[in-house]
């Protein structure tokens, strides 16, 4: 094989040198921070996905050293791949920060916002998103869309008013299960997830598609209305499993084991994918080997701070904008007696209860 | 008289049959081009005609073809697409039910430029009598030797399989018709890359216009330096037209691109003028994606130049004061018609056509429609013009096909042209609903045409 070429790529002004045929999103992730734009239809283990969401739009305004000529539009960064020379503007972009505020807008316009009795709340990239790029207050002034209502058998809970349409469950279901049977029926803002005809998701590995789903539209039905995930401690352990890796992260509250995930990486995307049985069968602390508690890489605006080693993003703001500093995220914690910061859920023995928080 | 070459044989009773068709010199094309050219010949002939790909956005057909990836043993296709579902536009309709060996005679010198030994036709839908007219055609050219196995003894091998569509306009979209005729669900594909590296299940694809295909076959004919004598510039030789709205003589018209767009409208050749004795309010020159322009910006550039019928003076002025000559469907609004009505029918179709990938168009159409809707039936507010107008801007360019624009354009237009009369809609609650703005302001300087 012939060596691996690199090049190198300016983004924000930072530059970083990547093997050809990276995309402009995986060389911002590997800046880390505020440079890497923000993903809710791309998920690099999933082949094929990408480039609806229009999240991760990012200005070239330098093609390649060969070709210096900026791009004219606006291009998905997690579908366009480096040259060399190329330059990125992500938050440095007013044309980028503009059009995402509309791609929030537009995500949001028909989305329920029935966080409060969502079970992806704590851990919702919407949320993040939102409170992220998005714009406070709507412009929308007409009914959001519903949808007639689909079960989806005993595993896994469709609402289908809170998707995105990212296609990412569509994917794992053809990549990971052994055939497909639920997917994307109509078109337009009337397009749906539902099976064709009613049917059950029950294949081995669907389950995944839990974890894969952005926002709250598949959430896990043995796990519905059970707690709030930022009640729960979050636990690494493993298990001899004949189908999968057995290697799951387990929330439980004291000894009980309210669900099983699969582990997600820093980007919220699964490291290991996991088998129906592991995720929907094993809910007790015997049936697993414990490894201690997981760390939290997420910067949910919920999850923030409760957890044990909590690896916040590095701060790459200052260095991308000339010394500014970076906006501050709304901080809940230092507003709320509930949620006091410095109290981590992973260490508390037992039941979290409301003093834990308040004490 | 205008230079026909599409339609010069169209009025021949039964030209749609192989005897008729070859009586009348067809397939002398394809014999000159398969027994005297090469491939690499024919395609300096096209690149030498100028041709530009008449489903919308002009693209030199030439250069198209030669981008084609040559991969060795990897097939190649050609696809020939008939989608045409645009509001407006009926041209290729009309070529397909009289001229269908027209448009085989194209496809096989094509195919043999393309070296494409299965062609495929995706259709739309709707028109569900046509492939019943293609697929005769074919069975005729097939058992007379231009179609099948060693045409003409050259060797060369070609298919035409003709592949229905279900009823979906995004099916146009090159990319999406691929999808759609390996059997999946028509969602347009990321590009790149593009049909000319990876089309038809991965091969190196072009997908071509019915009109563009069945230009190749007088550009053999007369040649491709003849070819771009006809026309100006580089609106080399004849496009059709798809006329309709409130003229005298709606129709599919060949016109040579070297006519006035006052002519087009008020010859007796061509539309003969407003219908019922009206006046003109507004027209859409090219297709309902393209910018709508008044009566006044439309016979006469800004500059105060006439605007006639090709690529270039449909566009002057960009999109400030031109349009676009698109897929040739002219559609004409007299000043009985309501712009703001006529913006909220195709915001209504470009929601219930977007195939909801991707988030400002699947959103976004949506939203402008119901706003609209509102202003249409006198409950809209003032602000929500410059909220139409903010939509609109935020899908343009933000989207991963051209159906995003397609569905700013027009409304950006609309609001650009006729923002007096939205406004007029929001003061006049009552009165909008049974009276017309009609067009007392905006084109104050009627026109008188020259021809009458
Ligand atoms: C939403 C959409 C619909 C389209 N519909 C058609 C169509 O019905 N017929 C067509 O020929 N081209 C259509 N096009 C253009 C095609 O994508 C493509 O550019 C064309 O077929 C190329 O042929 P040409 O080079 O001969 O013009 C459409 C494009 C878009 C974005
Ligand atoms: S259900 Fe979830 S994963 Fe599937 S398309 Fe909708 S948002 Fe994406
Ligand atoms: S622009 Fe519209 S039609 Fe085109 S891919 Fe996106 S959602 Fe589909
Ligand atoms: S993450 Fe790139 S478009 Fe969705």
């Amino acid at each position: 094989m012939s060596e691996q070429q690199f090049f190198k790529v300016i983004i924000d002004n930072v530059s970083i040198d990547v093997p050809a045929g990276t995309t402009i999103l995986e060389a911002a992730r590997k800046i880390g921070g505020d440079v890497a734009p923000p993903a809710m239809c791309f998920y690099s283990k999933l082949k094929g996905s990408g480039g609806k969401c229009r999240t991760c739009l990012v200005e070239v305004s330098k093609g390649s050293e060969k070709d210096p000529r900026p791009m004219p539009k606006l291009v998905a960064s997690c579908r366009t791949t480096v040259m060399d020379g190329m330059e990125v503007k992500n938050i440095t972009s007013s044309k980028v920060t503009d059009a995402r505020a509309g791609v929030v807008e537009f995500l949001l316009l028909n989305h329920p916002l029935d966080c409060p009795i969502c079970d992806q709340a704590g851990e919702c990239h919407l949320q993040d998103l939102s409170y992220e790029h998005g714009k406070a207050g709507t412009r929308y002034e007409f009914q959001r869309r519903t949808f007639k209502k689909h079960n989806l058998g005993p595993y896994i809970q469709l609402h289908m008013t809170r998707c995105i349409l990212c296609y990412r469950c569509v994917y794992t279901a053809d990549q990971l299960t052994n055939s497909r049977s639920h997917g994307v029926l109509d078109r337009g803002d009337h397009a749906e997830i539902a099976t064709f005809i009613e049917n059950n998701l029950e294949n081995d590995f669907i389950g995944n598609v839990i974890d894969v789903c952005p926002v709250g539209a598949l959430t896990d039905k043995t796990f519905r209305f059970k707690n709030r995930v930022w009640f729960l401690k979050p636990l690494d352990a493993h298990r001899d499993c004949p189908k999968c890796t057995g290697k799951v992260t387990l929330w439980n509250r004291g000894d009980e084991v309210f669900r099983v995930t699969a582990r997600k990486d820093e980007w919220g995307e699964v490291e290991d994918w996991i088998c129906n049985e592991c995720r929907f069968d094993k809910k007790k602390t015997s049936d697993w080997v414990i490894e201690g508690p997981r760390n939290i890489s997420r910067h949910s605006v919920i999850s923030q701070g409760h957890y044990v080693n909590t690896i916040t993003s590095q701060e790459t703001f200052e260095a991308v904008n000339e010394g500014r500093q970076p906006k501050l995220l709304f901080d809940i914690h230092s507003k709320s007696d509930v949620n006091k910061t410095g109290v981590s859920l992973s260490l508390i023995d037992g039941p979290a209860v409301s003093t834990d928080f308040t004490s | 008289m205008a230079v026909k070459l599409l339609l010069d044989k169209a009025h021949i009773p039964n030209i749609r049959y192989y005897d008729v068709y070859r009586r009348e010199g067809g397939y002398t094309s394809l014999e000159k081009a398969l027994t005297s050219m090469t491939p690499e010949s024919i395609l300096e002939e096209v690149k030498k005609s100028g041709l530009r790909g008449r489903g919308g956005a002009g693209f030199p057909t030439g250069l198209k073809w030669s981008f084609i990836a040559k991969p060795e043993g990897v097939p190649r296709h050609l696809v020939c697409n008939a989608d045409e579902s645009e509001p407006g536009t009926f041209k290729d309709r009309y070529l397909m039910e009289f001229l269908p060996h027209l448009l085989i005679e194209g496809l096989v010198i094509s195919s043999f430029v393309l070296g494409s030994n299965a062609t495929y036709i995706y259709i739309r839908g709707e028109y569900a009598w046509i492939p019943d007219i293609l697929e005769q055609a074919i069975s005729e050219a097939k058992a007379n030797g231009w179609l099948g196995k060693n045409i003409l003894g050259t060797g060369f091998d070609c298919e035409i399989y003709v592949q229905r569509g279900a009823g979906a306009y995004i099916c146009g979209e090159e990319t999406a018709l691929i999808e759609s005729l390996e059997g999946k669900r028509g969602n347009p594909r990321i590009k790149p890359p593009f049909p000319a590296i990876k089309g038809v299940w991965d091969r190196p694809t072009v997908v071509n216009n019915v009109e563009t295909l069945a230009a190749v076959v007088p550009i053999i004919r007369i040649g491709g330096e003849e070819y771009a004598r006809i026309g100006v510039g580089r609106s080399s030789g004849t496009k059709l037209m798809s006329a309709c709205g409130n003229i005298n003589k709606p129709g599919v018209y060949e016109i040579d691109m070297t006519i006035s767009v006052e002519e087009f409208i008020y010859s007796d050749e061509f539309c003969g003028g407003i219908a019922n004795g009206k006046r003109l309010k507004a027209c859409i020159p090219g297709g309902s994606s393209v910018p709508i322009l008044p009566a006044n910006l439309l016979l006469k550039t800004a500059k105060g130049e006439t605007r006639y019928m090709n690529y270039e003076s449909l566009s002057d002025g960009g999109f400030a004061t031109g349009s676009m000559m698109g897929s040739g469907g002219f559609i004409v609004l007299d000043e009985d018609q309501c712009i703001v009505k006529h913006t909220f029918t195709l915001a209504r179709f470009y929601r219930h056509e977007s195939c909801g990938q991707c988030s400002p168009c699947r959103e976004g159409t949506g939203w402008m429609e119901k706003i609209l809707k509102n202003i249409d039936t006198g409950k809209g507010k003032m602000s929500d013009i410059d909220l139409l107008w903010d939509i609109q801007s935020k899908i343009e360019g933000n989207t991963i096909c051209p159906l995003g624009d397609a569905a700013a354009w027009p409304v950006a237009a609309a609001i650009r042209h006729f923002r007096d009369e939205f406004e007029w809609h929001v003061k006049n609650p009552t009165t909008c609903l049974t009276k017309n703005y009609g067009i007392a302001h905006y084109a104050d300087e009627i026109h008188v045409p020259v021809i009458a």
